[in-house]
């Protein structure tokens, strides 16, 4: 069958001439992209260029737009997710989001984490508490938090919340983490822990990360995509896409002719 | 300096304003508590009316007053909740959804007394029940429905959209969303409606005295039989509240002491919506804690 033919060697995300419109206008314009297991990609461009857009069809999140018309492929795992008869739910579990501003839930931090698990059908209060603990210790959030798991998620400062949020995301075991400039409201020092923690959850989780920063992106993805007015313009190496672009148009936004 | 000047004079003006408000509030309660003091002894405030002769009391009135509340949130709180998400989260936005959006704008600006009339049609009449607690509930109901749905329609569309992405991006479903995520978080806005809602309903006199009627029968507290006519229970027996009790006494009270039971009845009906303000938002800030862990 298909599947089998399928290059399950390293590829997690295919998308095929993706193309995505809010009405009228054109977001993301037949975008083609392969996305290894176990890597960071960064997506780069200047703002409006469509890289949220790409980012938020990958788990169908664009669904709640009713405006927006997604066509193409994109295959997850090998299974074609803009078919009809995908299990979003089950699809969302699979691709955890992480956004721009964190959002926790006006709950305690405990809750926070243990609400999608609950939803999604483990009961046990001890299974609960196991994933709450891993969860934060993988967000590395566990010690300084963990004497007021009760309390609510709103008294943490705001790089505490977005790792809370990771935490979070981490929590339904999903092998794709897409993060939307997850650090874009943080001061340096949180910036520098959410950097450090997406390094380490590349060894269990295929990460894919818009920024804004293009330090950020040098210092921690392993390819870079750079978007352009909805189109996909380059993407390499973060090491060479950064050293040596091919396209003129990449050579200049990196070395801020524009943007 | 021109601007200054008139910041100066918007700043008194308004604090005056808000001096004026606090005023006449603290006056009318003064005055009404004042009047009301002497009578609020326990005896007064248990026993039932007597028609004729001096010493009767409002026990039955007062008790009707909270069952009617009781009844009519029972009902309407479930109804506007439910029309209150179903506005906020699942109405399409379409011709249909603004014309019940008119609806509920014009139930909403109509006088009491023409829902109690057509209470009368309805739920006394049509039913058969005759005047009776259901009755009243259920006037009460169309009269608070429309507070009920609007309150917890712009409580929910208020809590952060960003909520409910966080949700769906977990992969939970829209209802379980809606209740695990944005209903907690919306609480203290319904809340406020409710308490609102339900000062409407101590308060209410107009819309009562034909559904719920003007008369109570002699309450047996003891009684718990839902059938029988004198058990406080029975929401199908007349049962006129505080509110309409004070408007009969003061109309056409036959008893030398009719002017001191208005008064006295007046004060218990204050102190009565300001102690259940008082214990809803209570519970309000109880409730929203234990949900959301937040303290406010
Ligand atoms: N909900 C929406 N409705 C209509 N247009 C949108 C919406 N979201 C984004 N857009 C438009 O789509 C384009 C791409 O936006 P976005 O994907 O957010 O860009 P980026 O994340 O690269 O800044 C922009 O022109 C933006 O105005
Ligand atoms: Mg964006």
């Amino acid at each position: 069958m298909n599947t089998l033919d399928f290059d399950q060697g390293n590829t997690i995300i295919r998308t095929k001439d993706l193309s995505v419109a809010y009405g009228e206008k054109t977001a993301v314009s037949k975008i083609s992209m392969e996305i290894e297991r176990n890597t960071v990609t960064a997506f780069i461009g200047p703002s409006g260029c469509g890289k949220s857009t790409f980012l938020r069809s990958l788990n169908r999140m664009n669904d709640l737009i009713p405006s927006c018309r997604v066509t193409g492929s994109i295959e997850i795992d090998g299974i074609e997710i803009n078919d009809s008869n995908v299990n979003i739910e089950g699809l969302r579990q699979l691709v955890g989001m992480v956004f721009q501003r964190a959002n926790p839930f006006f709950k305690s931090i405990y809750e926070n984490i243990a609400l999608a698990p609950r939803y999604h059908g483990i009961r046990s209060k001890a299974e609960l508490d196991e994933i709450v603990e891993q969860s934060l210790r993988k967000a590395a959030l566990w010690d300084e938090v963990k004497d007021r798991l009760k309390e609510s998620a709103l008294a943490l400062s705001g790089g505490q919340q977005q790792r809370l949020c990771i935490a979070r995301a981490i929590a339904m075991q999903p092998s794709i983490l897409l993060l939307d400039e997850p650090a874009s409201a943080l001061d340096p020092i949180s910036t520098m822990k959410v950097e450090e923690l997406i390094s380490e959850l590349k060894d269990e989780y295929t990460i894919v990360i818009v920024t804004h920063n293009l330090h950020q992106a040098a210092r921690i993805s392993d390819k870079t995509a750079f978007f352009l007015m909805g189109e996909l313009i380059e993407m390499n190496e973060t090491s060479i896409l950064f050293t040596s672009p091919a396209q003129k148009q990449t050579e200049d936004y990196i070395t801020g002719k524009f943007g | 300096m021109r601007a200054k000047t008139i910041d100066r004079i918007a700043t008194y003006v308004l604090t005056g304003i808000a001096v004026l408000i606090i005023a006449v509030l603290v006056g009318l309660l003064g005055f009404i508590l004042t009047n009301g003091w002497h009578k609020l002894t326990f005896d007064f405030i248990t026993s039932p009316p007597d028609l004729l002769k001096a010493g009767g009391g409002v026990g039955p009135q007062l008790f009707n007053s909270l069952y009617l509340l009781v009844l009519t949130m029972l009902i309407s709180l479930p109804l506007g909740l439910g029309a209150g998400i179903y506005m906020a989260e699942y109405a399409p936005n379409n011709r249909i959804t603004q014309s019940i959006r008119l609806c509920i704008e014009v139930l909403s600006s109509l006088p009491s007394i023409v829902v109690g009339l057509f209470g009368l049609l309805v739920f006394v009449t049509m039913t058969g029940w005759g005047y009776s607690l259901m009755s009243g509930a259920l006037a009460l109901t169309v009269f608070n429905l429309p507070l009920l749905v609007r309150i917890s329609e712009d409580a929910i569309r208020n809590v952060p959209k960003s909520q409910k992405e966080a949700s769906f991006a977990l992969g939970i479903s829209k209802w379980r969303t809606v209740v695990t995520v944005l209903l907690p978080a919306a609480l203290p806005g319904i809340v406020t409606g409710a308490i609102l809602a339900s000062g409407r309903v101590f308060g209410e006199a107009a819309a009562l005295l034909f559904t719920a009627g003007m008369s109570s029968p002699d309450l047996i507290f003891h009684d718990f039989n839902l059938d029988s006519p004198t058990s406080p229970l029975n929401p199908f027996r007349p049962a006129e509240t505080l509110a309409v009790h004070i408007w009969k006494v003061n109309t056409e009270g036959l008893t030398p002491d009719a002017r001191d039971v208005a008064d006295g009845a007046a004060a218990i009906l204050v102190l009565a919506v300001l102690l259940f303000n008082l214990g809803a938002r209570w519970f309000g800030t109880w409730l929203f804690k234990k949900m959301t862990s937040v303290t406010r």
